[in-house]
C-alpha cells in the first residue's frame, strides 16, 4: 500500500495565540513494501508527520494518500477507521498504554475492536504473543508483573495483532538495553519481508537507519528537505550537520580513516561488516585490490 | 583517600517470604574513592537498578551493608546521607516540578531551608556548570532531552552533593543528548572532583569511567579499569551487553586478516594502528 502526502501542512492550535505550524510543503512518497527510516532532529516535525499516516491528525491543507483512501481536512472521522486497521502504529514506550487485566485481553483488545470474531482475536492473540518472543503462559499473567522489555514485546503483539499492512515505529527501542534492542529491531525486519509489510521507522539512530532501511525521508524545521536510499542520504555529512544530523558511526569513522590515508570518500558504509569489508580491501586484505 | 561508598556482601530479594526466592542483589562488594567515577553495566534484569535504589537507601538489604561517607546507613541516619547525594534518573519527563528552569533547580534547596540570597547564587551556579544559565526562564516541556536531562543535574548540583548517581540518565536521549549530557559530567568531575556513580547499559559510557562493575544475575560478574573489563571481550557481549564500537570493528577486522592491537578501545587508536599498516604495507 502506497503512502505519499502532497503539499501537506499543519497547524497546532489554528486561530489561537497557540497558533504553531508544525509541517508546511511536506511532499512525501514511501513505496508500498518498503522499509522508510524517517530522520530528523527533535522539532523537525517527525512525530507530527507520522501521526498523519493512520489519520490521527487530518492535514491542515494538501491530500494524505493511504493506498485508495484520501485523508484532507474535511475527511469524516468514521472515515478513518479503515485505515486505522491497516496502518498500525507502535508508539513510543508502548508498554504505557497496557491496561487490561491480563496480557491475553490486552493483545486481543486491537483485533475485537476492529470487529474480528472473539476466538479468531484468541488465536491471534497467542500466534503474535509466541511470535515477538514471550514464553508460554505469559497471556494470563498480568502486563504490569511483566518486566519493561516484556511488557514492550506485549504492546507491539497488540498491534501486530491487527495484522497491519503497514507497520510504523516510533523510536521502539528506546529505554531498551543492546541485546534487547537488537531482538527488537530484527524481529521487525523479519516480519517486514514475511509479511510483506511497509514498514516506517522513526529514529534517531543513524545506525539503525542505516542497517535495516532501503529509503529514507529527512525531516527539517517541519518539511521533508531529502529523500532517497541510505547511502546517498549518509553520503555528504556536511549537509546532514546543517539539520544537526550525523552519519552513522561507520561513516564518521570511514571518513576519519580516508581523510588521514589521503583516500577520497568512498561509497558511505552502512554497517560495521561492510566497512570491515571496505577497510580489508583497501589494506589489500580480504580479497580487496592490491 | 576517603572512602564515599562501601558495600559489604549485600544481598535483597523483592519475595523475603518465598524460601526459593531469586535474589535481585546476591552478595555484591566494592568500594569507592572520593574522587572516582564507577560505571555499575549490565543487561535489564541484571540487578543494577536494585542496585542503586540500595545506594540511596529506597531500599535496605536483607543481608549485609551499605555504607556511605564513613557510617552504615539506617533509617536513622538516612535523611542526612541522602541530604549529600544527588540523584538523577531516567525519565528526563518524570523529575520536573517547577514551572520554569530556576524553579526547578531552586524545588530542593527551598526545601532544604536554603536563605533566598544563597539560593539564587546556587541556582545560577549549578545551571552555569551545566551550561543551561541562559535558559533560567524557560519552561522544562519546551526543552530538549538533552537539555532536561542537564537541568536535572544542575537540580542535584545545588544541593552541593558529594556523590552523583546517575541511573540511566543517558538512556532515553537521542545521540546529541546524549553526548551533551556527557560531556557536562565529564567537565564536572575534571573542575569539582565529584565522585559519580552512572548505571548505563552504554559501554561507551563506561570508557570514560575510572572503574566499571558489571552485574549480571544480581552478582557482581567483573570489576576493573575499562580496560581490564572490556578485555574479556566475548564473555559481556554473552551477557547481553554491547562492547565498545571499536572492540567490535577489531574483531570484524581479525576475520579479514587484519591483525589490531588487543585492547584496541578507541576509534582514535584503531584509525591509527590502521594508518600504520596502510603505511606499511
Amino acid at each position: 500500500m502506497d503512502i505519499a502526502l502532497e503539499q501537506v501542512g499543519y497547524t497546532y492550535a489554528a486561530g489561537t495565540p497557540f497558533q504553531k505550524q508544525a509541517l508546511h510543503d511536506v511532499n512525501v512518497r514511501i513505496p508500498s513494501g518498503s522499509y522508510t527510516a524517517i530522520i530528523g532532529h527533535t522539532g523537525s516535525g517527525k512525530s507530527t508527520l507520522l501521526q498523519h499516516l493512520n489519520g490521527l491528525l487530518k492535514p491542515t491543507s494538501g491530500v494524505v494518500r493511504i493506498g485508495e483512501t484520501q485523508v484532507t481536512k474535511d475527511t469524516k472521522g468514521k472515515q478513518l477507521k479503515p485505515i486505522r486497521r491497516k496502518v498500525g502504529i507502535v508508539f513510543q514506550f508502548p508498554e504505557h498504554q497496557l491496561f487490561e487485566e491480563n496480557v491475553l485481553k490486552d493483545v486481543m483488545f486491537g483485533p475485537l475492536n476492529f470487529g474480528v470474531e472473539e476466538e479468531e482475536a484468541k488465536v491471534r492473540a497467542l500466534r503474535w504473543l509466541e511470535r515477538v518472543g514471550l514464553p508460554e503462559g505469559t497471556a494470563e499473567k498480568s502486563p504490569f508483573d511483566l518486566s519493561g522489555g516484556q511488557m514492550r514485546r506485549v504492546a507491539i503483539a497488540g498491534v501486530l495483532a491487527m495484522e497491519p499492512d503497514v507497520l510504523v515505529l516510533d523510536e521502539p527501542t528506546a529505554g531498551l538495553d543492546p541485546a534487547g534492542r537488537k531482538e527488537i529491531m530484527d524481529l521487525f525486519y523479519e516480519l517486514h519481508g514475511q509479511q510483506n509489510l511497509t514498514t516506517i521507522l522513526v529514529t534517531h539512530s543513524m545506525e539503525d537507519a542505516a542497517r535495516y532501511a532501503d529509503h529514507m525521508i529527512v525531516m527539517h524545521d517541519g518539511t521533508d528537505v531529502l529523500q532517497g536510499p541510505p547511502g546517498e542520504v549518509f553520503a555528504d555529512a556536511e549537509r546532514l550537520g546543517e539539520w544537526r544530523l550525523g552519519v552513522p558511526r561507520t561513516v564518521s569513522f570511514q571518513r576519519l580513516y580516508e581523510e588521514g590515508a589521503g583516500l577520497p570518500p568512498g561509497p558511505p558504509a552502512l554497517t560495521e561488516e561492510q566497512l570491515a569489508a571496505y577497510l580489508a580491501a583497501d589494506l589489500g586484505k580480504g580479497g580487496g585490490a592490491s | 583517600m576517603e572512602r564515599i561508598l562501601s558495600l559489604q556482601d549485600v544481598r535483597f530479594t523483592y519475595t523475603p517470604d518465598d524460601a526459593d526466592g531469586r535474589h535481585a542483589v546476591d552478595g555484591v562488594s566494592f568500594d569507592m574513592q572520593a574522587g572516582e567515577w564507577i560505571a555499575v553495566v549490565g543487561h535489564n534484569g541484571s540487578g543494577k537498578s536494585t542496585l542503586a535504589r540500595l545506594m540511596i537507601g529506597l531500599l535496605f538489604p536483607q543481608e549485609g551493608t551499605v555504607g556511605l561517607f564513613g557510617d552504615t546507613l539506617t533509617e536513622d541516619n538516612l535523611w542526612e546521607k541522602r541530604s549529600q547525594m544527588g540523584m538523577v534518573f531516567q525519565n528526563p519527563d518524570n523529575q520536573f516540578v517547577g514551572a520554569t528552569v530556576q524553579d526547578d533547580v531552586a524545588f530542593a534547596l527551598e526545601n532544604n531551608g536554603i536563605p533566598f540570597e544563597e539560593m539564587t547564587l546556587r541556582v545560577r551556579d549549578a545551571l552555569r556548570q551545566v551550561k543551561m544559565d541562559t535558559f533560567l526562564d524557560h519552561e522544562p516541556q519546551h526543552l530538549s532531552g538533552g537539555q532536561k536531562q542537564r537541568v536535572a543535574i544542575a537540580g542535584a548540583l545545588a544541593l552541593r552533593p558529594r556523590l552523583l548517581i546517575l541511573d540511566e540518565a543517558t538512556s532515553m536521549l537521542d545521540p546529541q543528548g546524549r553526548e551533551e549530557v556527557i560531556r557536562v559530567i565529564l567537565e564536572l568531575r575534571e573542575k569539582t572532583g565529584l565522585s559519580v556513580i552512572s548505571i548505563t547499559h552504554d559501554l561507551e559510557e563506561a570508557l570514560l569511567a575510572d572503574r566499571v562493575v558489571v552485574m549480571n544475575g544480581g552478582r557482581k560478574f567483573a570489576e576493573g579499569t575499562p580496560q581490564e573489563v572490556f578485555l574479556k571481550g566475548e564473555s559481556l557481549t554473552a551477557l547481553g551487553l554491547d562492547l565498545p564500537f571499536a572492540m567490535r570493528l577489531s574483531a570484524l577486522l581479525g576475520e579479514q586478516g587484519i591483525g589490531t592491537e588487543p585492547g584496541t578501545m578507541t576509534e582514535r587508536k584503531l584509525v591509527e594502528q590502521l594508518w600504520t599498516l596502510r603505511s606499511n604495507r
